[in-house]
C-alpha cells in the first residue's frame, strides 16, 4: 500500500514537471517572450535590451534548467510586472483562490449529491427526469455567461449578493455557485448511477432479506458502495476548480491566482505564468493522487489486494 | 402436524417492454413445520420467482397476488411492507442466494454483516451477537472463526462465503429458510458438503427449508417433499420418495429420464424435444402439451385441473393413472473402442508454470499450474479428465490445443511435435468446445458464417466446398438447414451448443477438445448434448478429451478417465475401474458426490 502511493506520487511528480516543460516551451519556443514584454510597436533595440535584461538571449534548454534549479530551491523568480518574487505573489493570492475552490466544490456537493441520490433511487421518475434536466442545461451553459446571468439576476435586479470583490465571505457566494455548477453534471451522474447499479446488487437484495429497508437499508449497505467513485471523483474536481478559477475570479474580480494567471498571461509575465502552471498542474495531479488514496482506503478490495 | 407455510394460488407477473410475463401461474404449496420442501425445474421454470414473492423482494417491474399466504399462524397478506420486514424477513423466513460471490457486501467484514441485523433489531447486544457469530460460524465449517469476523468476503472462497452466508441467515433463527439454488455456482465435492450442513441445521434446528434446484437428484435426496415446476406452474408436487420412484406427470418421468445415472450400464438418455415456454397471456391448455408424448385432444380442450393421486401426491395431468412410461433403457449407439489403439494426441511431462504477483506489487509468486503431466487419447476414445476447478483441466486442454505452450515438456499431435505442425494444420487436427454456448458464438454472426469460420482460417478449398461441408456438418449435429441463416440469440441453449460442436467437427478434425460443454446446460438439453456425442462416436469414430467434475456425465460416456489435483494426475483407468473403485481419496468424494438414485432403473424399466 505505501509502496503504490509512493509510486503513485512519483507519477504525479513526474507529471507536474511535463507539463511545466511543456509550459515552458509554449511560452519561450511557440512566440518571441522579448516581443511579447516590449509590445507590439516597439523598436528591435528595444527588443534586443529586453531580451539581454531578461536573459532571454540564453538557448532555451538553458533557461529551464536554470529554473528548475531554482524550483529546487523555492525560488521561482522574479515577476516582471510586480518585480517581486513570484513565489511570494503567488503565497499571497493562494488562500482567495483555495477559498473559492472549497466552497465551489461544497456547492457541487450540496446540488449534486442530493439531487444524483434522490434520481438514482427513483429512476425514470419525474425527479430523475428533472434532476437529467438540471444536468443538462449545467453542462450547456458556459461558465462566463452563468457567471454575468447571476451578476445581473443577484446583484444588479434584486441586489442581495455584492457585484465583485473578496472581503467577505458573502463576496464568495454567487462566484461558489458559478464555479460549482460546472461540475454538478458529472458528480450527479455518478451519484445517480451509482446508486442504480447498487441497489440492483445481490447484496441489497441480501440486506433486504435480512429486513433492512427504506433508509437503514440505504445507510447501512448502499451508501458507501455507490459514495466510493463519487468521493474520488470530488478530488479531481477540486483539481479542476483551480483550472476553473481563471474565469471566475476575473468576472468576480476576486484576487486570486486565478485573476493573476490572466493577467500575467496579458502582461507576457513569464515566470508569474510559468510559477502558476507548475501549480496547477501540482495541484491537479495532486487531486488525482488524493483520488486514488482515498479510493484505496475506503475500499476493501483494493486496500489488501 | 401443523402447516408452516401455506400458499395458494399464487401468481407473479413480470411487466416486460413488450407486454406482461406470466412468470408463476396458480401455484399451491403447503410445508409442515420442521419439514423440507424441494422446488424443482429448469431456469426459467419461475423457481425463484416463487420464492422472492414469498420474500417482497421481487424486482421492481414485477408483482404478484395470492389467494392466502399463511406463515406460521399470521396471514402474510394482511401485512404492510414495513411490519413484514420487521416481523417476517429474517426472524420469521431466511434466504441464501444462489451467487456466493455477490450476496455479500464487498465493503464491510463478515463480522459486521453478520452482527448487524440482530443488533440493530434490538435482538441482542453487540457483544452478544459477536459470540453468537462466531459460535455460528464455527458451526457452519469456517476455520478460524475468530478472525475470520474481521476479514473481507473476497477474501474467502465461494465455498466459504456461502458458509458464511448460511451462518448470517441463521443469526436470527428463522422458522423458515429458503435455499435458491445454493450450490449452483459452486464445485461438486463442495456442493455436497454444503447440502448436506443445511440438513443438518435444519434438524438441529427443526427449521422448515425450501431448497430450489434445477437438479432432481440433489433435491429428491435431501427433502421430504418435492414440487416440480414447469413454465411457471407447478405441475406435480408430493413426498420426495413418490414423486422420485412414481413419477405422475410425464414432464417429471422425462426430466428423470434425461439425467445421467452413475450406476448400472449407461444407456441413451431421454432427450426432451422442444423448448420450456414463457408465457405471455393465459393459456387454458396443459403447458407442456407441445412437448409431450401422451398428448391427445383433452390435453388442449382446457387447463388440466391440479389432481390428487393419493399420499399428498398431486399432479396437473389430465390422465387418469400415471402413463407408462415410454422411453426404455436404450444402449448406448457406441461401442467402446479397441484397446491400445494408437496414441492421437499426448502430452509428455508437461509442466507449466504462471508467475504471478501477489497484490500488485507483491512478491512474486510461481503457480504450477501443471506438474509434469503425461497423458494419451487414443483413437477412437473419450477420455474425461476430472478434477475440481483449478485443478489444471482448463490449461491442459490450452495446451493440447497448441493455443498456450508448455514450461517444459512436449505434446505430439498423431506422433509429431507439436512444434512441427503448421497452425493452419492444427485446425484439422483437433478442435475446441467450451462450456458457455451463450458468450463462445459471436452474437453478430449467421450459423453459417460462425460454423465456416475455421474452414476460413485454416485456408482450404473453394466457397462452394465450404459452403457444403457446413450443410452436412449442421447436419451430422442434427440441426435443420433452415437456421443456416439465423443468428445465435434466435437459438435455445442447447442447440448454440450444437452450433459450438459443429464449428468444432467441420474442418473435420480427428480430435475434439471439450471443456465442460454441458455444465452450463439444462439436465434435458445435456441429454441432448450427451446423446449427440454417442451419435458423433458411433457414426465417425470421434476421438473426445471430455472434461467434466461430474461423475454421473463420466458414466455415461468416458471410457477412460483421468483425475486431476493441483496440477498432477492422481489417477488413470478405465471409466469403470475407476467408478467402481476409486483409488484416490479426491476421486472417491467426487464419485460420493454424484447424485444417485439406484431404484429407478428397475422400477421405472417398462418396454414401450
Ligand atoms: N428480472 C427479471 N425481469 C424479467 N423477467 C424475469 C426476471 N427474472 C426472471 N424473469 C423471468 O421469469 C420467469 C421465471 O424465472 P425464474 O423464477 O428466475 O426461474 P427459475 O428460478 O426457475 O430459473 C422466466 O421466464 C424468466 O425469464
Ligand atoms: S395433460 Fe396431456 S399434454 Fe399435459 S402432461 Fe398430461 S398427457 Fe401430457
Ligand atoms: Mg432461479
Amino acid at each position: 500500500m505505501l509502496k503504490y502511493i509512493a509510486l503513485k506520487g512519483l507519477l504525479a511528480i513526474l507529471v507536474a514537471f511535463t507539463a511545466s516543460l511543456a509550459a515552458f516551451l509554449l511560452l519561450n519556443v511557440a512566440s518571441d517572450p522579448a516581443q511579447a514584454i516590449a509590445g507590439e510597436d516597439a523598436t528591435p533595440d528595444v527588443v534586443e535590451t529586453i531580451r539581454i535584461r531578461y536573459g532571454l538571449d540564453r538557448p532555451v534548454y538553458e533557461r529551464y534548467l536554470s529554473w528548475l534549479a531554482g524550483v529546487a530551491t523555492g525560488d521561482f523568480g522574479e515577476s516582471y510586472y510586480w518585480h517581486k518574487p513570484v513565489a511570494e505573489l503567488v503565497a499571497d493570492r493562494a488562500d482567495e483562490t483555495l477559498t473559492l475552490a472549497l466552497s465551489a466544490l461544497f456547492v457541487t456537493i450540496l446540488i449534486a449529491v442530493p439531487l444524483g441520490a434522490l434520481a438514482g433511487l427513483n429512476p425514470n421518475s419525474w425527479i430523475d427526469r428533472a434532476a437529467l434536466g438540471v444536468a443538462v442545461s449545467a453542462q450547456a451553459i458556459p461558465n462566463f455567461w452563468l457567471g454575468l446571468i447571476m451578476i445581473i439576476l443577484f446583484a444588479v435586479m434584486i441586489p442581495i449578493f455584492p457585484v465583485s470583490g473578496d472581503n467577505t465571505w458573502y463576496h464568495f457566494v454567487l462566484p461558489a455557485i458559478v464555479l460549482g455548477a460546472s461540475s454538478v453534471p458529472a458528480v450527479m451522474r455518478l451519484t445517480r448511477t451509482g446508486l442504480i447499479e447498487v441497489m440492483g446488487a445481490d447484496y441489497i437484495r441480501t440486506a433486504r432479506a435480512k429486513g433492512f429497508r427504506g433508509n437503514a437499508l440505504l445507510r447501512r449497505h448502499a451508501l458507501r458502495n455507490a459514495i466510493l467513485p463519487v468521493i474520488s471523483v470530488l478530488a479531481v474536481q477540486l483539481g479542476q476548480k483551480f483550472g476553473g478559477s481563471v474565469i471566475t475570479e476575473s468576472i468576480f474580480a476576486i484576487n486570486g491566482l486565478g485573476r493573476l494567471a490572466l493577467e500575467s498571461i496579458l502582461g507576457a509575465d513569464i515566470p508569474t505564468v510559468q510559477m502558476l502552471i507548475f501549480v496547477f498542474a501540482i495541484v491537479f495531479v495532486a487531486m488525482n493522487l488524493l483520488a486514488d488514496i482515498l479510493n484505496a482506503a475506503l475500499d476493501p478490495r483494493i486496500r489488501i489486494g | 402436524m401443523s402447516a408452516l407455510l401455506n400458499i395458494s394460488n399464487l401468481n407473479v407477473s413480470i411487466k416486460l417492454p413488450h407486454g406482461t410475463l406470466s412468470a408463476v401461474r396458480d401455484t399451491t404449496i403447503t410445508l409442515q413445520k420442521g419439514r423440507s420442501l424441494g422446488i424443482v425445474g429448469e431456469s426459467g421454470s419461475g423457481k425463484s420467482m416463487t420464492a422472492l414473492s414469498l420474500m417482497r423482494l421481487l424486482p421492481r417491474s414485477g408483482d404478484f397476488t395470492a389467494d392466502a399466504i399463511e406463515f406460521d399462524g399470521t396471514n402474510l397478506l394482511s401485512l404492510d411492507d414495513r411490519r413484514f420486514a420487521e416481523t417476517i424477513s429474517g426472524p420469521g423466513i431466511g434466504m441464501i442466494f444462489q451467487e456466493p460471490m455477490t450476496s455479500l457486501n464487498p465493503v464491510y467484514t463478515i463480522g459486521r454483516q453478520m452482527t448487524e441485523a440482530a443488533v440493530w433489531r434490538g435482538m441482542m447486544s453487540a457483544p452478544a451477537a459477536r459470540t453468537k457469530a462466531i459460535a455460528l460460524l464455527d458451526r457452519v465449517g469456517i476455520p478460524d472463526p475468530e478472525g475470520r469476523m474481521s476479514q473481507y468476503p473476497h477474501q474467502m472462497s465461494g465455498g466459504q462465503r456461502q458458509r458464511v452466508m448460511i451462518a448470517m441467515t441463521l443469526m436470527l433463527d428463522p422458522k423458515l429458510l429458503i435455499a435458491d439454488e445454493p450450490t449452483t455456482a459452486l464445485d461438486v465435492t463442495v456442493q455436497a458438503q454444503i447440502l448436506d450442513l443445511l440438513d443438518d441445521l435444519r434438524r438441529e434446528r427443526d427449521m422448515g427449508m425450501i431448497l430450489i434446484s434445477h437438479d432432481l437428484a440433489v433435491v429428491a435426496q435431501r427433502t421430504d417433499a418435492v414440487a416440480v415446476m414447469y413454465g411457471g406452474e407447478m405441475i406435480e408436487q408430493g413426498p420426495a420418495e413418490a414423486v422420485l420412484r412414481l413419477p405422475a406427470h410425464p414432464y417429471t418421468q422425462s426430466l428423470l429420464n434425461a439425467i445421467p445415472q452413475i450406476s448400472g450400464a449407461p444407456g441413451r438418455l431421454g432427450a426432451i424435444p422442444g423448448l420450456v415456454p414463457s408465457i405471455m397471456q393465459a393459456t387454458n391448455t396443459c403447458i407442456f402439451a407441445p412437448r409431450c408424448a401422451h398428448a391427445h385432444a383433452a390435453c388442449t380442450a382446457q387447463r388440466p385441473p391440479s389432481r390428487a393421486q393419493g399420499g399428498g401426491h398431486m399432479c396437473r395431468c389430465v390422465l387418469d393413472t400415471p402413463p407408462t412410461i415410454v422411453t426404455s433403457v436404450t444402449p448406448l449407439r457406441a461401442s467402446a473402442p479397441q484397446p491400445d489403439t494408437e496414441p492421437v494426441l499426448s502430452a509428455r511431462d508437461v509442466t507449466r508454470v504462471y508467475t504471478s504477483r501477489r497484490g500488485m506489487f507483491g512478491p512474486k509468486r510461481d503457480i504450477r499450474a501443471l506438474d509434469d503431466v503425461s497423458l494419451d487419447l487414443r483413437k477412437g476414445e473419450t477420455l474425461a479428465l476430472i478434477g475440481e476447478s483449478g485443478s489444471g483441466k482448463s490449461t491442459l486442454a490450452r495446451i493440447l490445443l497448441g493455443l498456450d505452450h508448455p514450461t517444459s515438456g512436449a505434446v505430439f499431435m498423431g506422433g509429431r511435435p507439436v512444434a512441427e505442425v503448421a497452425v493452419k494444420d492444427r485446425a484439422h487436427f483437433v478442435q475446441p468446445v467450451f462450456q458457455d454456448p451463450y458468450s463462445s458464438l459471436n452474437p453478430r454472426r449467421r450459423l453459417a458464417e460462425i460454423i465456416a469460420r475455421p474452414l476460413e482460417l485454416s485456408g482450404h478449398g473453394s466457397a462452394a466446398e465450404n459452403d457444403a461441408l457446413v450443410r452436412s456438418t449442421l447436419e451430422l449435429v442434427r440441426l435443420p438447414l433452415r437456421l443456416l441463416h439465423a443468428y445465435p440469440s434466435q437459438l435455445s441453449g442447447g442447440q448454440r451448443q450444437r452450433v459450438a460442436i459443429a464449428r468444432a467437427l467441420v474442418t473435420k478434425p480427428q480430435v475434439l477438445v471439450c471443456d465442460e460443454p454441458t455444465s452450463a446446460l439444462d439436465v434435458s438439453i445435456q441429454a441432448q448434448i450427451l446423446n449427440l456425442l454417442d451419435d458423433l462416436k458411433a457414426e465417425m469414430g470421434l476421438t473426445c478429451l471430455f472434461i467434466t467434475h461430474d461423475m454421473a456425465v463420466v458414466h455415461q460416456i468416458a471410457d477412460r478417465v483421468v483425475v486431476m489435483l493441483k496440477g498432477q494426475v492422481v489417477e488413470e483407468g478405465a471409466a469403470r475401474q475407476v467408478l467402481r473403485q476409486p483409488n484416490n481419496d479426491y476421486t472417491r468424494r467426487l464419485v460420493a458426490a454424484a447424485p444417485r438414485f439406484e431404484a429407478k432403473t428397475e422400477e421405472m424399466e417398462i418396454v414401450q
